[in-house]
């Protein structure tokens, strides 16, 4: 099948079935997304489908019809993204390990909603999991994240 | 050699009150340097001062972290110690975990397993973590744990940046035809400012590799420190935020097949009536091997991708066994009844006479209290994964890991390799909190022999992950205590019975050796807080269950705190004193504990009235030389118990690095508050029944309170930060869950008789 992964198009030998997860990271070796749970219930794979943030261990490869956004697309010539900027000045990881999930989440919050509540950030954030309880943080650099993109526009 | 390490390791394991065969191993044992590990597989060009530290050529300075880096900062925090004494700006530095190796031994983990409080500087409390200390390094246990690394990288790791920069400094000064005192250094640089000349570290190197090192070191003063004590940027910041491939389960090598495992859902049980007819039809399967380790029984699935491994893994059928432990909820909490209410207990604080003041108590000065938590498993965020390689009787792995030097030996015997041949590579770690034994690079070394010549990197499913951990013990706390006339208690009683977590990993990690003694873990918490009580006796049963349990973030102290903590909240409201005060009087004696309580309060305005429906609850723990007191504001709302607000406050003596600190307090604090709202890991016919996300659930960030953090530096002694946020939260909680609703939950998890928004 042919995929639009970070707007190249690639060809990927896999079964339709096969979770776009796997396709990404064992197939076309795209190793951003993270697998924590296999069940859409944790956020770690999040990658983005035509700009919405969908998990990708729960999506057939053979169901994606739109352009797919993985962590590694989103830094432009080798700059930080506005989100990954203010990842990076919050200082938010900690082991690391959910948070390409939680930076593609808050990215495509951003898009839709340049200044988002408290609530906003909730509920657009309720799906990604960090078990090292980076969520003060995270919190913290949404905010930042929505003032850099105000700034560059 | 080899024989005094196979007694140490037998004293050290069972982290034990007795100190088997004896504590002297001999000066020359102790005293004996290992060999640099650097000087193998230099590059060009470079220089190795010590284990610590090379310089290339062309300026590029190493620093080796040896120190797993699961989250918790470590990595920038011990190059930050080399940095400052070799006066490089941490930016400059390359911060690598380097090669496994014995020289990397980590002695601080073990100097605490010494059965001394804290605060308890004796002689003899002393000479015995010396000895536990040296044990650790005649094994060379390369380890992270015990909120211990920032301590033991203190001294040694500033030192090898002191005696190197001395080493450049002196060969500058021969090139230069100067004093050294001339000299200074700043951006590793060797300066002369009189003449304004100056040479880079690395066109030094080389001639300073031939320098002797100093004896003794001078290290800056605390005064002189320009990194330390201040908040650095991570050095694990920018991988972190650009998805790069840094886990263990990101490894990726040419020819490399993928894997899972299938184990017995039945701990320890060898499955029969095999059908794997099924499995093996799956597309991309390339083969199924059985799993027979002392971590249990199961199958390892080999296939050409992931996805192919877990259909087919789900598709083994076998008869599993039958459980050889009590098989369910209530058969463990039976156990564990019969054992507080009837096994032998160790005494492991004994003041004053307990047992005259119990007698005859007058009405109404009695409190007595049972309190219970469950098995609770680790969660990490990356489920267990290895990667193996096995190629002329070589041995290779590569997975996330908190003992690489027990890895290598366990993985290789695994497959009758000795250490020697086995190489280990630490990888990043997605979350551990004490999870990542050496189960998953045992699976992955078995499987990887099976196909000789390729990798495999074996990755669990989050099913298999939750039903195959090594979990935080249940426990079972027994309390009782007299009442003075002022309510103050004039005896404590505190009792627990939890399985031994060090008996456990023995059973795992070596099974030929029997555990001497009383594990220390089991009243960690327990009888090493700083109260002063006439009557004051603690002590710990082992209640063996043969189920799988180990360290999980804060051990013995993730129980005895709540049992503890909750049973002074207790005493307090009986006796209608203050919480907070009543905690003050009882450590009178005990300045660095009651400053936390002073600060704590201070920040939570604990005096101050609350509206109708919200209350707090404060708790205080010393663990892992850290004194932390938590209070923890909560408010009924229509969906539930919200939690609001939590203020920390901690004293852990020197703090190196203030934004880190802070981190790792709020991240132990949420990790302790998700266990207590909701999490528990039950028993059905000897199966774990949770199974993921859904049914053992953590702390969204919907749920995550706001939190204010405070540092003090009061204590003469450095502690750790790991562990330290955990269990006061979940007192803390429980006691605010009491002033909001006037149930005292004497269980966890909460959720079992109040729900949570």
């Amino acid at each position: 099948m042919r995929l639009s992964i970070n707007g190249k198009a690639v060809d990927i030998d896999a079964d339709p079935d096969m979770p776009l997860l796997w396709a990404l990271r064992d197939l076309a070796g795209i190793l951003g997304p993270k697998f924590g749970c296999g069940i859409g219930a944790c956020g770690a794979c999040t990658v983005l489908v035509d700009g919405a943030p969908i998990r990708s261990c729960s999506m057939p490869a053979g169901a994606v019809k739109g352009a797919v956004t993985t962590i590694e697309g989103l830094s432009k010539d080798g700059a930080l993204s506005p989100v990954q900027q203010a990842w990076f000045e919050a200082q938010v990881p900690q082991c690391g390990y959910c948070q390409s999930g939680q930076i593609m989440s808050a990215h495509a919050l951003l898009e839709k909603t340049p200044d988002p509540s408290d609530e906003d950030i909730d509920s657009a954030m309720a799906g990604n999991v960090c078990r090292c309880g980076t969520y003060p943080r995270i919190r913290f650099a949404i905010k930042k994240a929505a003032a850099f993109k105000r700034a560059r526009a | 050699m080899a024989d005094i390490a196979k007694i140490a390791r037998r004293t050290f394991l069972i982290g034990t009150a007795t100190v088997a065969g004896g504590v002297a191993f001999g000066y020359w044992y102790v005293n004996k340097p290992y060999p640099n590990p650097l000087k193998k597989g230099l590059g060009k060009g470079e220089t190795t001062f010590n284990p610590y530290l090379k310089i290339a050529a062309d300026n590029t300075i190493t620093v080796i972290a040896p120190r797993a880096e699961m989250g918790q900062g470590i990595s920038t925090t011990l190059a930050a110690f080399v940095a400052e004494e070799l006066d490089v700006p941490l930016e400059m530095l390359k911060v690598e975990m380097g090669p496994t190796s014995k020289a990397y031994y980590n002695d601080t983990v073990l100097r605490e397993s010494a059965p001394y409080p804290w605060f308890n500087d004796s002689p003899q409390a002393e000479i015995l973590r010396d000895a536990f200390g040296a044990m650790s390094k005649v094994i060379g246990l390369q380890t992270v744990g015990g909120s211990s690394s920032t301590r033991d990288g203190f001294d040694r790791m500033r030192q090898a940046g002191a005696a190197a920069r001395h080493m450049l400094v002196q060969a500058a000064a021969k090139r230069f035809g100067v004093r050294p005192d001339e000299l200074k250094t700043e951006s590793a640089k060797v300066v002369h400012t009189r003449s304004g000349r100056s040479l880079t570290y690395g066109e030094l190197a080389a001639d300073a590799g031939k320098v002797s090192p100093p004896s003794p070191l001078k290290l800056k003063e605390k005064a002189d420190w320009k990194l330390l004590g201040k908040s650095q940027r991570r050095i694990d910041m920018l991988v972190k935020v650009t998805g790069a491939p840094i886990f263990g389960i990101d490894v990726s090598l040419p020819d490399m097949l993928f894997g899972t495992v299938r184990m017995s859902p039945v701990f320890w049980e060898k499955p029969s009536r095999v059908d794997l007819s099924k499995a093996e039809a799956v597309k991309g399967v390339v083969k199924i091997v059985p799993l027979d380790t002392t971590y249990g029984h199961g199958f390892g699935v080999i296939a050409e991708n992931t996805w192919a491994a877990f259909r087919a893994a789900e598709l083994i059928e076998a008869d599993w066994g039958a459980p050889h432990y009590p098989a369910d909820t209530a058969a463990v909490a039976k156990a564990l009844n019969d054992a507080i209410a009837g096994g032998a207990p160790t005494v492991m604080r004994d003041e004053g006479d307990v047992d005259a003041a119990l007698a005859g108590v007058p009405e109404g000065r009695l409190v007595e209290a049972d309190y219970a938590v469950p098995f609770l498993a680790h969660l990490t965020m990356e489920p267990q994964n290895a990667t193996a390689r096995f190629s002329n009787g070589k041995l290779e792995i590569w997975a996330g890991n908190q003992t690489p030097t027990l890895v290598e030996s366990l993985s290789g015997a695994a497959i009758g390799l000795d250490a020697k041949d086995v190489t280990a590579h630490t990888t990043f770690l997605g979350g551990s909190f004490g999870r990542r034994e050496a189960d998953a690079t045992i699976y992955a070394a078995i499987m990887a022999k099976a196909m000789e010549g390729r990798p495999v990197k074996v990755i669990w499913s989050r099913q298999e992950d939750l039903r195959h951990d090594v979990y935080r013990p249940a426990a079972r706390g027994r309390c009782r205590a007299r009442l003075g006339v002022d309510g103050f208690p004039e005896a404590l009683d505190l009792r627990v019975a939890v399985p031994s977590v060090i008996g456990n990993i023995m059973r795992r990690a070596f099974p030929s050796l029997s555990p001497l003694g009383t594990d220390v873990t089991i009243t960690q918490g327990l009888c090493d807080q700083p109260y002063t009580v006439p009557n004051y006796r603690v002590s710990g049963i082992e209640a063996d269950l043969g189920i799988p349990v180990g360290f999980w973030r804060s051990v013995g102290c993730s129980f005895n705190c709540f049992f503890h903590e909750s049973f002074l909240d207790e005493i307090a409201h009986k006796s209608n004193l203050d919480p907070a005060q009543l905690r003050r009087r009882l450590m009178k004696d005990f300045p660095a504990a009651r400053a936390v309580i002073d600060k704590v309060t201070e920040m939570a305005r604990w005096d101050e009235k609350l509206p109708q429906g919200t209350a707090k609850g404060i708790a205080f723990s010393l663990g892992f030389g850290a004194w932390v007191s938590q209070v923890v504001q909560v408010k009924s709302t229509p969906s539930g118990i919200r939690i609001e607000k939590v203020w920390i406050a901690a004293d852990i003596g020197t703090a190196i690095d203030p934004g880190i600190l802070e981190a790792q307090l709020i991240s132990g604090a949420v990790f302790g508050l998700s266990s207590a709202t909701n999490q528990e890991i039950t028993l059905s016919g000897g199966q774990v029944e949770q199974s993921n996300f859904h049914d053992f659930a953590a702390m969204r960030i919907n749920q995550s309170p706001q939190f204010e953090v405070a540092i003090l530096e009061n204590y003469h002694k450095m502690g750790g930060v790991g562990e330290a946020g955990v269990p006061a939260a979940v007192a803390a909680l429980a006691n605010a869950v009491f002033a909001l609703t006037d149930k005292r939950v004497r269980q966890l998890p909460l959720s079992r008789e109040v729900s949570f928004a």
